[in-house]
């Protein structure tokens, strides 16, 4: 039998943490992407679209992610899409990030006086002006520390595309697993890795934040 | 009235203006003409509906019934480019300031122009520094709007809603949030303004002002017009009850 050595699992780990980090880089990059969209959507004067993203954004956060992920995989599969389990997972973290991101930046924006859109209108500032000259850099303040926190949330969120089968950190510590018949071990060194890359984002959203209050 | 018998072709023009919260109707038929370079206060109780309508006129607020035409372009809400040119006749300053605390006070002035006529940015800065210098602030461009006292904010805002260069200049109880010893420097640039010749409808609690700058003043009383004329007629003859109690009302 193969003997795996502390630091053989540590490297095997470290490199499929590249995947998780990949993966949340992309669920965060795109859904920042996808969710400031919806944002637009969200506050313009189409009826039907607001309505639209809210309840997208209420499907979202109504079912859990896991079968979120699923749905994407196999549902992406029964449309004919030859999907790799990153296609998939990136597609699915994307829009659920997109979502939660949304609903975020929702309430940032209404935490901008309503004083400031009518100023803004009475300039004959047209919306997207008014948006992205006004509104939303005012709202980016209050977004920044809620929005580094979600970011915690989405890279533990990769963890379940290891049920689609796609190697990341939780998967990789599956495999150790089975290989080395020490689980806990390997889900030890696993979760020492999430802590390593999630508790800095915290300790930083909590210092904005408090930096934004004082 | 009819239409012939009005002399001057009305800049501002108000007619059957009915406006509704849910249930309550806070404008119940208003006709008013404003003049070009014409002053009018327009004063009464609070909830009386005075500043509501003064915020139909840039399309602050819909109505329900009536037309309301600025400079001969009728108010059409479903038409957001007809609004917005109509806005950029009609420059608004608020109570509570809004200033966009963001951005300095010379950014404040610059951002619509820049925006909406496609000034260049150089000009926008020049422009900018000329109306600051107008209304007393000419040292302050780069001061942002929380290092600035109320009445600078304030003198801030009327340079902002200038740069649009508005042909009527709404001003919604402008000195309301100031403390008394800043009213003064923000009524006096208003003052200004009036002798300048600029087109001025004010909500006003200050009948000093009211006195001082208005051709007209308008008392309304129930989301009506109750009574309207000269300053000299609104404060020395009133007409009605209701407005002697109103002016009354303020003595104590």
């Amino acid at each position: 039998m193969v003997q795996f050595s502390l630091w053989d699992i540590f490297t095997f780990l470290l490199g499929a943490l590249r995947w998780t980090v990949a993966l949340s880089l992309i669920a965060f990059i795109g859904g920042g992407l996808v969710g400031m969209g919806l944002l637009l959507l969200r506050f313009s004067k189409l009826r039907a679209a607001a309505t639209a993203v809210a309840w997208y954004v209420q499907i979202f956060q109504g079912t859990p992610l896991l079968m979120q992920l699923f749905l994407v995989y196999f549902g992406l599969a029964l449309l004919g899409m030859d999907t790799s389990p990153l296609v998939s997972a990136a597609i699915c973290l994307t829009l659920y990030a997109s979502a939660y991101l949304t609903e975020i930046w929702r309430g940032c924006v209404n935490a901008i006086p309503k004083g400031q859109w009518e100023a803004s209108t009475s300039l004959a500032l047209n919306f997207t002006q008014q948006m992205r000259h006004v509104i939303l850099p005012q709202a980016l303040r209050v977004a920044i520390a809620p929005t580094v926190g979600f970011l915690v949330q989405i890279i533990k969120g990769t963890a379940l595309a290891s049920v689609i089968g796609f190697v990341e950190l939780t998967k990789a510590g599956q495999m150790i697993s089975n290989a080395t018949y020490q689980p806990f071990l390997a889900y030890t060194f696993v979760g020492l890795l999430y802590f390593a890359l999630c508790y800095p984002l915290s300790w930083w959203s909590q210092r904005l934040e408090n930096r934004r209050l004082a | 009235m009819t239409p012939s018998s009005t002399p001057r072709f009305a800049l501002v023009d108000i007619r059957g203006l009915h406006k509704s919260f849910g249930v309550t109707e806070v404008l119940k038929g208003i006709d008013l003409q404003v003049g070009r370079k014409e002053v009018v206060c327009i004063i009464g109780k609070s909830g009386s509906g005075k500043s509501t309508l003064l915020r139909c006129i840039n399309g602050l607020e819909t109505f329900e019934r009536g037309s309301l035409a600025v400079d001969g372009q009728t108010l059409q809400h479903s038409d957001a480019n007809a609004m917005r040119e109509l806005r950029q006749q009609v420059g608004m300053i608020f109570q509570s300031f809004n200033l966009f605390p963001h951005l300095s006070a010379g950014r404040n002035v610059m951002l619509a122009p820049t925006l909406v006529k496609d000034l260049p940015k150089e000009e926008a800065r020049t422009r900018a520094q000329a109306l600051l210098e107008r209304v007393g602030l000419g040292s302050l461009f780069d001061r942002m709007p929380d290092q600035l006292s109320g009445g600078q904010q304030q003198r801030v805002a009327i340079a902002r809603a200038l740069a649009m260069a508005p042909t009527v200049l709404l001003c919604d109880e402008i000195t309301s949030a100031l403390d008394p010893e800043l009213v003064g420097e923000v009524l006096q640039v208003v003052e200004m303004l009036a002798d300048e010749g600029m087109t001025l409808i004010l909500v006003t609690h200050e009948m000093a002002f009211a006195r001082k700058v208005s051709d007209r003043v308008v008392f309304m009383h129930q989301g009506l017009i109750h009574e309207a004329g000269t300053p000299d007629k609104i404060f020395n003859r009133p007409q009605t009850p209701e407005l002697r109690q109103f002016l009354s009302a303020l003595r104590d």
